[in-house]
């Protein structure tokens, strides 16, 4: 009975999917912060270095997975309280875990399929995958990693202004981006430097897509694994449980 | 649907004050009140939008806190301040609500096929909602609340702000639904969509429940606000009216209503004054008071 409670707010979570999908994939901000300006900062970053494309992929894989896996979900929530669909969703027979797992997985739907976008352009130019299966498992693990975080993003403060959370999440991703080892490989930072690092999620991955391209992390890949499962259940729960707290504020 | 205490604060003002009530199986339950009464409160904490602060209610035995997901289940609900996704069709919507509600794709099909046929909007099922009348929206709000075939049916001001058509539409699909055996529980402000749709009603207002019975049994037992309506052939002032029994007199028009008590005694009096005054009777209508009557005394006694 209990299995089947579980099994039937699983499949319904997919509904929320299909309609995220369908109405916030296209929308402006998600473009903008998840597309345009990860492009353009990474652009800024290449032209006029000259550094061996092997080095670039895993720096670009890293920021195109962070920022388009963390550009659909912070505006799911305001977007809906604003419209007014929110209370439609509370009233329905959905738990806030199936509605707010629905968004997770959307924006990591979004994420891992941008994702295979710089895998296709280091391939095209020559870049050689050293371990294809432990990217793979790495992107997926990361997107999702990153559409919790994103999700968390969202939870506080409890406004329905989609513009203010993607404003005040760009605060929380741009420093993040600059202490992963996206620009800096993490084995030139400071201590100080590294120790910051060693709280992002998007270390981890970089670190992991340094080891799939390049053949070397500087952590242990095991930990660069299980950094990232751990992150992503602390981002998962504690995003839930300050929407449920803050779920009333909205409606 | 029972109610018992229901209480809800928004920090010192009291929205809901201890409400209860209970509606029965099949029964058509109108929730009426001014604006800012409790109405929109009380039906968000019984769909489980909001928790109340106090107090216990159930729907076919599942209590609404603690047994949400069952109780939302067996509900179809048109809220007041919801909207339907007006970035998708009417079908996507459709299809959304009916997977929420876990209706078999076959069934939430042939079930959307039908409501937007009966409802008038087939036609335009897959046009963005955006584009849609308020008329068209509202009445797509109500084919999503009842892809789940509900057994019990919350409308929150379902008619407000529609044209006199859609209205009547509206209202006749309501008392269908209530036919076949579907629970509706109905807020409005309009008293006549109430008298004509309920069959028990509840006044609301400060957060407080002012009366409760059907519609006619509200009416008669409001004493002091039965009327009559006379008008004689020529002018009377209505100081001269204002005899032992007459609450109130008003001139209506041509006419001049009084507010009695008992009506038989104070038509003996205005035969008796018309002969007096050698005035002939033109009309003479004793009239009982209208729901809106009730409501207004009962919400200016509140």
């Amino acid at each position: 009975m209990e299995t089947n409670h579980y099994w039937e707010q699983f499949t319904r979570s997919f509904a929320i999917v299909k309609k995220n999908i369908r109405i916030y994939y296209s929308k402006g901000p998600v473009i903008i912060f998840g597309l345009l300006v990860p492009f353009f900062l990474f652009l800024s970053f290449y032209i006029g270095r000259s550094m061996p494309v092997e080095a670039l992929i895993p720096g670009l894989l890293g920021m195109t997975a962070f920022f388009t896996a963390t550009s659909v979900g912070p505006a799911i929530v305001p977007w809906e309280a604003r419209a007014k669909t929110l209370e439609r969703l509370i009233s329905s027979p959905l738990s806030i875990w199936t509605i707010f797992l629905g968004d997770v997985l959307s924006s990591f739907l979004f994420g891992a399929l941008v994702s295979i976008f710089p895998i296709i352009v280091g391939l095209c130019i020559g870049v050689q995958i050293a371990n294809p299966l432990i990217l793979g498992f790495g992107v997926v693990l990361a997107t999702f990693c990153f559409a919790s975080f994103s999700i968390l993003l969202s939870a506080y403060p409890p406004t329905d202004t989609p513009a203010s959370i993607m404003m005040l999440s760009s605060m929380v991703k741009f420093p993040l981006v600059f202490i992963s080892g996206i620009f800096i490989p993490i084995e030139e930072l400071p201590a100080w430097g590294k120790i910051i690092s060693s709280i992002s999620p998007l270390t981890y991955f970089t670190d992991l897509a340094r080891y799939s391209i390049q053949g070397n992390s500087y952590y242990p890949i095991e930990l660069d694994l299980t950094a990232l499962v751990a992150f992503a259940i602390i981002f998962l729960v504690t995003a839930i449980k300050i929407h449920e707290r803050t779920m009333q504020k909205r409606l | 649907m029972e109610v018992t205490n229901l209480t809800k604060h928004y920090g010192e003002l009291v929205a809901v004050d201890h409400i209860s009530f209970q509606v029965k199986k099949g029964e058509l339950f109108g929730f009426l009140g001014p604006n800012a009464a409790g109405k929109t409160t009380t039906i968000r904490m019984l769909t489980g939008v909001i928790k109340p602060d106090g107090g216990i209610a159930s729907v076919f035995d599942y209590d609404v806190l603690r047994e949400g997901l069952k109780t939302r289940q067996l509900m179809g609900i048109v809220p007041e301040m919801a909207n339907a996704y007006v970035d998708l069709s009417a079908w996507n919507n459709l299809m959304l609500i009916g997977e929420l509600y876990g209706v078999p794709k076959s069934l939430r099909r042939e079930r959307a096929t039908r409501l937007l046929k009966e409802f008038g909007l087939y036609e335009r099922k897959n046009h963005l909602v955006r584009g849609y009348s308020r008329g068209m929206k509202q009445k797509l709000l109500l084919c999503m609340a009842l892809i789940n075939e509900p057994q019990i049916l919350f409308l929150d001001e379902p008619t407000s702000g529609l044209d006199v058509e859609s209205q009547r539409l509206i209202r006749d699909m309501i008392r269908d639904f209530n036919k076949n055996g579907v629970t509706v529980f109905l807020t409005t402000h309009n008293m006549d969509e109430a008298n004509q749709l309920c069959d028990r009603i509840a006044i609301i207002n400060h957060g407080k429940i002012a009366a409760i019975d059907s519609p006619e049994r509200l009416r008669l037992r409001s004493s002091g606000l039965q009327s009559i309506e006379v008008s004689f052939d020529k002018e009377v002032g209505m100081e001269e009216l204002k005899f032992h029994g007459v609450n109130e007199a008003k001139k209506m028009g041509d006419k001049l209503r009084l507010y009695v008590d008992e009506p038989s005694v104070v038509i003996e009096k205005l035969l008796d004054f018309a002969r007096s005054k050698k005035l002939k009777i033109i009309t003479l209508n004793t009239l009982a008071p209208t729901l809106e009557d009730v409501f207004l005394k009962l919400v200016k006694e509140g």
